[in-house]
């Protein structure tokens, strides 16, 4: 048989394009996994069936609502399960800003009641939690936030210090989502109950890395969201201990036992059930695999020349490290990484979009020209050793090119 | 906060990165504290800038603009190099978000500091000539 097939010039183009754009794609080492995730494909087969024929409203009688109505509360009951909670106590919601949003501001209402006006929480927290306090602070509350020293971990005798009789709230993340460090939330948690305080945790960055049980930490409040274990963006929950009736964060229907009104994603939050119980399943093995992986990118970093490690390195989940590289501005060490096909991440100002570097930077004590060179790397369980390889082959000739057309790297030369 | 292929392409291959041994000026504004610091060096024959080089520390709109900047100056008279703005320099690069344009004012500015240095080692007050030269960055970034 012979096939008699024209291609112009033109179409050549093309094709040799689409080539490479998913060439360029497939190459792509993604070390941003506490920015985002990639989908699992476990997650989009549990979605599927609800973006196709199971598109019912879960408040409709007939059956096809009433499929969607059981995927809810199956996604509940697993998401409860999973994090050793009671299913009536979560509560689905568009992700992590809005649950420690709701969860901040619905204790400040409970706090109102009690005439109490105190919180405590930490330097370097997530902004859905600083920028809720901050407002809280305009409207008369009196917020006092714990340091976390240059090893990025609050201390205990801290807290203890800083409880009043009128504390009415302790909100202190669990994993720290630029540097990695775990808090003594077990604690924090052992204290806030014996003296009658309500806790707030943003587990967004722990679960999947550390155990997340709401009893064992005594949580009151508990965040998590999708897409941080490879579960669709715009989903989340809100762990809401139930000797707490905590108030609406959205007024309209009845969803959410009418705290949270809006039709439920189905689809998201199907995913969210399944990335969660994926992602408290496979703790064991993904902490195997990446311990290795986080110490062999620590000790070829640590060769490099004036570089740090922020946060200490105990206390840190497997997933993710933060280094300063000196006389090095972060974003251009990210952008010529990018250059390379590798995805990270950095603190420094120019890419908070403010003049200073991260607020959780700073707040481990650094100098504003060392955190402005920093570069944070997350894994996720899709990283393989090959990519780590590449990034530590990379990584040193970026440095060193930047440095080399650095004033700054000069002086630090010079005055050394 | 996207940048312009421009403003890539300008920071993936920067021109006239280095010094100049035996520099005629050599201007540097910014500082460490914010993450900004443009360094440049002018050799300059009969009032024209017959080479330029710099060194910048700082993010990839601040190695755009050095240099393009670096490049918009060379083989021109000093008259014509004063001329330049930071406008100019944004335009030269497609636009720049909007956080990034001080970017643009410190390579104006590193220009117009190694310019003002080279007078003064000619005995020349250079402020009538250049002006004063605005370090927008005080070190305050608060």
């Amino acid at each position: 048989m012979v096939y008699n097939i024209k291609v112009d010039y033109f179409s050549i183009n093309i094709i040799k394009k689409a080539v490479i754009i998913l060439k360029d794609i497939n190459n792509i080492i993604y070390l941003d996994n506490a920015a985002t995730t990639k989908l699992s494909p476990a997650v989009r087969e549990a979605m599927e069936p609800y973006l196709d024929e199971l598109y019912g409203n879960a408040s409709s009688l007939y059956s096809l609502g009433r499929k969607s109505a059981a995927a809810l509360e199956n996604s509940r009951a697993r998401i409860a399960e999973a994090i050793g909670a009671d299913p009536r106590e979560v509560y689905f919601t568009s992700g992590g800003s809005e649950s420690d949003n709701w969860a901040i501001k619905g204790a400040k209402h409970l706090m109102e009641k009690q005439g109490k006006r105190h919180i405590i929480s930490s330097v370097f927290e997530h902004h859905a939690v600083l920028n809720v306090l901050e407002s809280l602070e305009k409207s008369g509350f009196e917020i006092t936030y714990l340091p976390v020293y240059k090893n990025g971990v609050v201390e205990i005798s801290d807290l203890e210090k800083a409880i009043r009789p009128d504390t009415g709230l302790v909100t202190i993340m669990y994993v720290n989502n630029e540097i990695g460090t775990i808090q003594p939330v077990t604690e924090i948690g052992g204290i806030c109950r014996s003296r009658g305080i309500l806790f707030h945790t943003d587990a967004v960055q722990a679960i999947g890395s550390v155990p997340v049980d709401v009893k064992a930490i005594n949580a009151d409040f508990l965040t998590l969201s999708g897409h941080k274990i490879h579960a669709m963006k715009g989903v989340g929950i809100l762990y809401v201990n139930k000797r707490i009736r905590i108030s609406p964060f959205i007024e309209g229907g009845a969803q959410e036992s009418g705290l949270r009104a809006g039709t439920e994603n189905i689809a998201g939050i199907v995913g969210l059930a399944e990335g969660v119980c994926r992602a408290v399943g496979g703790m064991e093995e993904k902490h195997a695999r990446l311990m290795p992986l986080r110490d062999k990118i620590y000790r070829e970093i640590m060769k490099m020349e004036r570089v740090h490690l922020n946060g200490e390195l105990e206390r840190r989940v497997p997933c993710c490290l933060n280094f300063s590289f000196e006389g090095v501005e972060g974003e251009a060490l990210l952008l010529q990484l990018d250059l390379a096909g590798i995805c990270c991440s950095s603190g420094s100002a120019c890419t908070s979009g403010s003049l200073d570097p991260s607020h959780v930077l700073l707040s481990l004590g650094l100098p504003h020209e060392i955190a402005h060179g920093s570069l944070r790397i997350s894994m996720s369980e899709y990283t393989t050793e090959a990519e780590i390889d590449r990034f530590l082959e990379v990584l040193p000739g970026v440095v060193d090119k930047l440095r080399k057309m650095s004033p700054l790297w000069e002086n630090i030369i010079k005055n050394s | 906060m996207i940048y312009s292929e421009k403003v890539l392409e300008n920071f993936a291959n920067p021109l006239n990165v280095g010094e100049i041994e035996n520099a005629d000026g050599i201007g540097e504004v910014g500082n460490e504290k914010c993450g900004d610091i443009m360094k440049m060096y002018l050799k300059i024959q009969n009032n024209i800038i017959e080479d330029v080089k710099f060194k910048t520390f700082g993010c990839g709109a601040a190695i755009a603009t050095s240099s393009i900047a670096t490049e918009m100056i060379k083989g021109k008279s000093i008259d014509q190099a004063l001329k330049l703005t930071n406008k100019a320099v944004v335009e030269a690069l497609d636009g720049l978000p909007a956080a990034k344009v001080h970017c643009s004012v410190l390579a104006e500015q590193a220009v117009k500091s190694a310019i003002a240095d080279y007078y003064k080692r000619q005995g020349v007050d250079p402020v009538p000539i250049v002006g004063e030269i605005e370090d927008h960055c005080d070190g305050q970034c608060n």
